[in-house]
């Protein structure tokens, strides 16, 4: 899509809702919000702007491929997982410490791994319909 | 040592994921065997602590039961998970022989070891509504590899699968919903006390729309249509481990629950259960007969010795389970032996069309060896493995005076003989035809996981008291789920 308000616009929205999607991110540790609804916002961010630039632009902007990030998501997640086991709990058990007066604890770690595979998973279908979408000839 | 429990689902995610995450071909085959090789230990290891100290179970995060999730595992779940493990190392050595780039490319290890965190996580799971995620996780993976590379004939197959696993999937989705609008639980070691009060008629038609969603899953009459429609599709680094472990879990749902939960009305549920194994067995075996291919063939099978499994869950004594059990762990490891030798079959002569092949004994001598080791072992012929599973049966069914049902399992030893033996006859006795491909390329390592799993039904044969005993173990178990449920939620009936 070839508009000059929607490139202009896109720049600037789509670092708010990247800013949005953490927040939300973070915000789901107590209160409504959480990975899933987290990183919807942030493929949001990345859509538009691949609407507006284009699907190889918005790549660029990505430090791994999507399902590259699918993985390393999945990995965070069970990494929060184990940390119960060494300490002789039952997998998944949460684990609770204070860092400078800020409670913190694995569920913490599960949500960004969720946000990660959401991301990754969610970004790799758009992506891949965009692109199927302009090349048809490729996928076909 | 409650990590010994989950760990048959920790080694198969990690490795799954760590395939995703690293990117190299090479790094992704080490991890591929590696994995597999990390989960049998891991059944061995679980199966000696469930032998040294009973049922063990888990409360996930540590929420207790019935309100968290729970995973258990009894001998019936460790003996499941051991042999999965074993399927998963044969399979792993032939992909690492087949060197499928494409297919190893897209994915196949880190799909194929989700496959088996799905799997496994059936058999471990105490949670009803768990184990319908456990299917959605084992099918997600499977739907992939279905049609990985997509070739026309596994999307065709793919279709089918697809359509008939969502539709058991939402079947047994609501069967769950309503079980736990009937007693308020989906622990099942608490529905298995709780079922007690609900009416006996609501719970026999609970029953029956389990039975249907599980009999879908593994494959039974009515509902097999789809198997031989979908399975030959994949290659065989991916059909033969669809074979070996998928309708088993679909099995070992079925027992879980008509041994666990659904035992009020023995008389209908059971009779009824014996009357699909039966048919099964029967439609099965004559339409692997019929088929001039040979993947559908053993597709056929594959669905005819599901009724074996049945027949002892019909039956419903100790011998009769030790049965069922005992065969679901020797065909898992038969049916993807033949099923990766089609695929070495396959290689050799370009096409598994029966009358296009032949002539193979001459310069495969051993090939042919190979086959029949499996091949009379699934037609339960001593001393192999397959023997002591179907004697167990047939005596647990005289005992028991099913008359019927063992005549029916006797006849069906003898067509699966004629069947193995026509295949023998076609594909090594007779002269190759006109313009068959005579041998291009070796097999190299693929013979490796084949030879493995020959030898293996052989010396269970051999030697069947260590997994006979184990197999009348998780029988008791079975039939005495006070166990079980003590174990899970620390009180008795």
């Amino acid at each position: 899509m070839n508009t000059l308000i929607l490139k202009t616009t896109s720049r600037f929205l789509f670092t708010l809702l990247l800013l949005l999607s953490v927040f939300l991110l973070l915000r789901g540790h107590n209160e409504p919000g959480g990975g899933f609804i987290g990183a919807l916002v942030a493929v949001g961010a990345y859509a538009l702007f691949a609407l507006a630039h284009g699907v190889s632009a918005a790549r660029k902007l990505l430090p791994l491929p999507p399902l590259r990030l699918v993985g390393w998501g999945l990995l965070v997640a069970l990494l929060s997982a184990l940390p119960a086991l060494l300490l002789g709990r039952p997998l998944m058990t949460g684990q609770w410490f204070s860092l400078l007066g800020v409670k913190l604890g694995t569920p913490i770690l599960f949500d960004i791994g969720v946000y990660l595979t959401v991301f990754g998973a969610l970004l790799s279908a758009i992506f891949g319909l965009e692109e199927a979408a302009h090349h048809p000839s490729e996928d076909a | 040592m409650s990590w010994l429990l989950v760990l048959p689902l920790l080694v198969p995610l990690t490795t799954g994921i760590l395939c995703l995450v690293l990117p190299g071909r090479t790094a992704q085959r080490v991890l591929g065997l590696a994995g597999a090789l990390g989960l049998l230990a891991a059944g061995l290891a679980l199966l000696a602590q469930v032998q040294r100290q009973g049922i063990q179970a888990v409360q996930i995060g540590n929420w207790p039961a019935p309100f968290g999730i729970t995973f258990v595992a009894d001998h019936l779940s460790a003996l499941m998970v051991l042999i999965s493990g074993v399927v998963a190392v044969a399979v792993a050595l032939f992909a690492l022989a087949e060197n499928d780039q494409a297919r190893e490319g897209l994915g196949y290890y880190a799909l194929g070891h989700l496959l088996l965190f799905g799997v496994n996580g059936a058999f471990l799971t105490g949670d009803l509504f768990n184990l319908y995620v456990w299917f959605e996780v084992l099918l997600l993976a499977s739907f992939v590899l279905m049609i990985l590379g997509g070739s026309k004939a596994q999307l065709a197959g793919g279709v089918k699968y697809f359509a008939v696993s969502l539709l058991s999937s939402i079947l047994f989705l609501v069967a769950v919903g309503l079980l736990y609008g009937a007693t308020g639980a989906l622990n099942m070691a608490d529905l298995a006390l709780r079922v007690e009060r609900v009416h006996p008629g609501l719970l026999t038609a609970l029953s029956m729309l389990f039975l249907v969603a599980f009999g879908l899953k593994a494959a039974v009459f009515p509902f097999f249509f789809w198997l031989p429609a979908s399975y030959p599709a994949p290659p065989a680094m991916i059909s033969a481990l669809f074979a070996g472990l998928l309708t088993k879990v679909g099995v070992y749902a079925l027992i879980r629950v008509f041994t666990l939960i659904f035992t009020h009305d023995t008389g209908f549920t059971h009779s009824l259960i014996l009357w699909v194994a039966g048919f099964t067995l029967l439609l099965g075996a004559l339409m692997a007969l019929a088929q001039g291919e040979l993947r559908r063939l053993l597709s056929f099978q594959l669905v005819s010795h599901i009724g074996y499994m049945l027949m002892g869950l019909g039956i419903l004594t100790p011998l009769a389970l030790a049965g069922s059990v005992f065969y679901a762990l020797n065909h898992m490891i038969v049916i993807a032996a033949l099923f990766l030798l089609a695929g070495l079959l396959q290689r050799l002569q370009g096409t598994t069309v029966l009358v296009r092949m032949g002539g193979l004994y001459g310069p495969y001598p051993w090939l042919a060896v190979l086959f029949l080791l499996p091949g009379l072992s699934l037609a339960g012929l001593p001393p192999f493995s397959g023997f002591w599973a179907k004697y167990t049966l047939v005596a647990a069914g005289l005992q028991a005076g099913q008359y019927g049902i063992v005549a029916v399992a006797l006849l069906v030893g003898l067509l699966t003989l004629l069947s193995m033996g026509l295949v023998f006859a076609e594909v090594f006795w007779k002269k190759a035809p006109e313009g068959a491909r005579a041998a291009p390329g070796g097999l190299g390592g693929r013979v490796l996981p084949v030879g493995l799993l020959a030898v293996l039904t052989l010396a269970i044969g051999l030697w069947a008291e260590p997994l006979l005993s184990l197999s009348q173990a998780a029988a008791r178990e079975l039939l005495e789920p006070a166990g079980y449920i003590q174990a899970v939620l620390g009180v008795s009936r």
